[in-house]
């Protein structure tokens, strides 16, 4: 019995049941929720966040963060609009676009690992300049003449469902980021690093390898989330996605990954992307105000850095309680 | 020696049956006990028999379920460490915690500086307060010396001075020398017979049973929760308490096994870190333990960091089992056959949080390993294996190993470091701030390994230690190798000579 409680005190089941309620709740009584359109609407629109979010819990799981995500989106959408507008053929386009995030992913990894800069400073510093460069290559223009083909696979539904046509791929990378995560040597180093650096150096892990990796699929990760936001929207700008990163930090925070590193898992960061995702559906369904909305998402934030503590404290008393009594020092 | 009578002074400061409860775990059962100003009065017991939810009782941390504390005689509680400070009772723990940017005198008088008018601190009087303060202890420290980079020692200083400015009357030490060097141990022990001549009541926390006899007058020995005796320490012997503490006779804590020396196993040819240690060239062969001695800063540390991969070399060369390790590369020397097991054990060798269980997987996840995943079921065997081998003492593998205590921690070390099946092993004083019981297992460990063929490296400061287990003694002073002392000529005066540059060999 008692650890049946302390497992299900887990913040990141608390956060499941929350999604789920929510849904349930919103079924029921919201109008307009249940309809296959409003549903792929809410779908399509989380997508980004979920994207970037499956690379960014990994950061974070090892103490590491990246605020550029949401520029090297947008630097990614620009530049694909700017080629697509010189007559490269797309099929080319998209594999540069995804190289460039490769690079951005890399120069963050680099300045982190190379030069021992905290990640915090050294993406927000690459957020204004990729955002920038995103700028000078597109201006102000609007790109919105990409092949049929493409905008139909971004923007469709499967069938007749309420699910987009991208959500499949997204379930696959999904599958992949869970299972490197919580089932390979990889992923165990990464939380080991998160939880503690030096130990992990003393383990023989490899910390600033490991910790590259990570920047640079996360470069490619938000590039492809960049790829997708101008095909979904049918709108390459230099300013889409800005903003993306808080959403996305948002939601892996409030998934119950522990912004000190070392701790969370992919399942939580998961239901908390969609739990942000259908909450702010629903607040617009209900004509709640943007601002309204903004202050909401803010208070959720809040909870959830003070949730998975209060949570954890909980469990952790559990155990070292029965520890205790189990041990008898003799 | 004082050690009161009944009919002399009465006890500044006394527990009487006191109990404490965590949960079903009983804590503390009854004890009582009495410390009486101008004595130094030593607190013996093994890890986990109490001592430090004592101590917490007495510093206002823990209240006691039942029992009383008696300030000069009347009853008193203590709804938290700031009333225990107000009665005159401070507690110098083991690695202070001061504010680095601040100076001497400002850690000493924070949040109650002298002020000036305007409120403005008034910074000569916290200067000439402090001269005072270290006066009275007789030390020479400059208020104005920012924190930052004073030794443990000198932070201890402080943190002795900050309690008498608060004029505190009992002085809480809590193993207050486990990180000293011999010099510094010796200045500490100068200040505290001074405060026991200026009155005041100490109660001294020591694993080194050695101090405990240099020092106190009486001792109190906890095991289990209870008490067993309180006696004066005259005419005690060391085999007297330690068979109070462990409740039976400790067969050897050093069984040294006489094993023939094989092949090389670890060379470490001229390395060189600038600026840390210089053209240490040494040996260690196939089933020898190779003791290195030397004081806290002599460069013992950051040479095996070096060797191991954590820090890179500028200079020399590093060769396991006739494989020359790559520089700065630690999974290239545990491919090789090294392991390191560090001296800093929560900062180094263990993940908190993490369960035991995936702790001593940490040094596996490149063995057990099954199509790319982690096997988690050869992991588990593998940890349970050695969790069991060592004797850990736990609830369960999957709890955190912060549930556990410290010598069980140091043992969770050990298995991960002995679960990758080392031909090399460096142990970084394996046997800190464990008690004398996890101490004499850890010995019998390392002799069992040596008879196993494997080359141990022990740094350690504590003599007796290398003394009993080494069968030749590297020493280092100032970052150069100053003596190599076979088993039969090592002596603490040949050790401390070298280590202390007194002699060059």
């Amino acid at each position: 019995m008692p650890e049946s409680l302390t497992r299900a005190i887990r913040w990141d089941t608390v956060v499941g049941a929350l999604l789920v309620v929510l849904l349930l709740l919103s079924f029921g009584t919201v109008d307009g929720f249940g309809n296959a359109l409003n549903l792929s609407f809410l779908i399509g629109n989380t997508l980004p966040i979920a994207l970037i979010a499956l690379p960014m819990t990994l950061l974070v799981v090892s103490g590491e963060i990246d605020l550029s995500v949401a520029s090297t989106a947008g630097l990614s959408g620009a530049v694909m609009g700017k080629l697509w507008n010189e007559g490269m053929a797309i099929e080319t386009i998209i594999p540069l676009c995804l190289l460039l995030g490769v690079v951005c992913g890399l120069v963050n990894g680099l300045l982190v690992t190379r030069l021992g800069l905290p990640s915090l400073a050294v993406t927000i510093g690459t957020l204004a300049a990729y955002r920038g460069i995103a700028q000078i290559v597109l201006g102000s223009d609007a790109v919105t003449d990409f092949p049929s083909q493409y905008l139909d696979f971004a923007a469709g539904r499967v069938g007749n469902s309420f699910l987009p046509q991208a959500f499949l791929p997204f379930l696959v990378l999904l599958v992949i980021a869970v299972v490197v995560l919580h089932a390979t040597p990889f992923g165990r180093s990464l939380f080991a690093i998160g939880a503690n650096e030096e130990a992990a150096r003393f383990a023989g892990i490899r910390v600033k390898r490991h910790k590259l990796i990570l920047f640079t699929v996360t470069g490619l990760m938000a590039s492809l989330t960049g790829i997708f936001w101008a095909l979904h929207y049918a709108s390459a700008r230099y300013d889409n996605a800005t903003g993306l990163e808080l959403s996305v930090v948002a939601a892996v925070l409030l998934g119950g990954i522990d912004f000190d590193g070392g701790k969370g898992t992919l399942g939580g960061a998961v239901a908390g992307v969609f739990l942000l995702g259908a909450l702010q559906n629903v607040m617009s369904l209900l004509n709640v105000s943007a601002q309204s909305q903004i202050v909401v998402t803010g208070v959720l934030l809040v909870i959830s850095v003070l949730g998975p503590r209060v949570a954890r404290q909980i469990s952790v008393a559990r155990a070292g309680r029965r520890a205790a009594a189990s041990t008898p020092t003799s | 020696m004082t050690h009161p009578s009944d009919a002399g002074p009465a006890p500044v400061l006394a527990l009487e049956d006191i109990s404490k409860s965590f949960g079903a775990v009983r804590a503390l059962r009854d004890v009582s006990l009495e410390l009486f100003p101008g004595e130094v009065h030593a607190l013996a017991g093994e890890n986990g028999a109490g001592k430090s939810t004592l101590i917490k009782t007495l510093a206002g941390v823990h209240r006691p379920d039942a029992g009383r504390v008696l300030l000069d005689g009347e009853p008193v509680v203590f709804h938290g460490p700031g009333d225990a400070r107000d009665a005159g009772i401070a507690v110098i723990y083991q690695e202070p915690t001061l504010f680095p940017d601040l100076s001497i005198a400002e850690n000493i008088f924070m949040g109650r500086q002298p002020r000036r008018a305007l409120g403005r601190i008034d910074h000569k009087a916290t200067h000439a307060a402090t001269l005072a303060l270290m006066r009275r202890l007789g030390v020479e420290l400059d208020p104005d010396r920012p924190a930052r980079g004073l030794s443990i020692a000198d932070q201890q200083i402080v943190e002795i001075a900050k309690a008498l400015s608060f004029e505190a009357r009992v002085l809480i030490m809590d193993e207050p020398t486990a990180a000293l060097t011999g010099s510094e141990v010796a200045r500490l022990f100068g200040v505290v017979r001074t405060l026991r001549e200026q009155g005041a009541a100490v109660l001294f926390i020591s694993h080194r049973l050695e101090e405990i006899f240099e020092i106190c007058g009486r001792v109190t020995t906890l095991r289990d929760g209870a008490l067993i005796s309180s006696e004066p320490v005259d005419g005690m012997t060391e085999d007297d308490l330690v068979r109070r503490m462990v409740g039976r006779d400790l067969d050897e804590l050093y069984p040294k096994k006489d094993v023939k020396p094989g092949q090389v196993a670890l060379s470490v040819r001229r390395l060189t870190r600038e600026g840390v240690f210089t053209d240490v060239s040494f040996e260690v062969r196939h089933g020898e333990i190779v003791g290195l001695a030397g004081l806290v800063g002599a460069g013992r540390t950051e040479v095996a960091r070096a060797v191991f991969g954590i820090d890179r070399w500028d200079g020399g060369e590093v060769e396991v089992q006739g494989r020359k390790l790559v520089n700065g590369a630690p999974s290239t020397a545990m491919a090789a056959g090294l392991a390191l097991v560090p001296e800093d054990r929560r900062a180094q060798g263990l993940v908190m949080d993490m369960s035991i269980e995936r702790n001593i997987g940490l040094t596996g996840l490149r063995t057990t390993v099954r199509a790319g995943l982690v096997d988690r079921g050869a992991e588990r065997s593998r940890s349970l294996d050695w969790a069991v081998k060592l004797q850990v003492k736990y609830a369960r593998i999957a709890d955190a190993v912060s549930t556990l205590s410290g010598g069980n921690q140091q043992k969770v070390v050990l298995a991960k470091w002995l679960a990758t099946g080392p031909r090399v092993l460096i142990v970084d004083e394996p046997t800190r701030g464990i008690d004398v019981g996890t101490k004499a297992e850890v010995h019998r460990l390392l002799g069992e390994l040596a008879a196993d063929g494997v080359a141990v490296l022990m740094i350690s400061s504590d003599l007796p230690e290398i003394l009993g287990m080494a069968d030749r003694v590297l020493v280092m002073h100032e970052g150069r190798l100053t003596a190599e002392i076979p088993r039969a000529e090592a002596t603490e005066e040949t050790v401390m000579a070298a280590a202390t540059g007194r002699a060059a060999a």
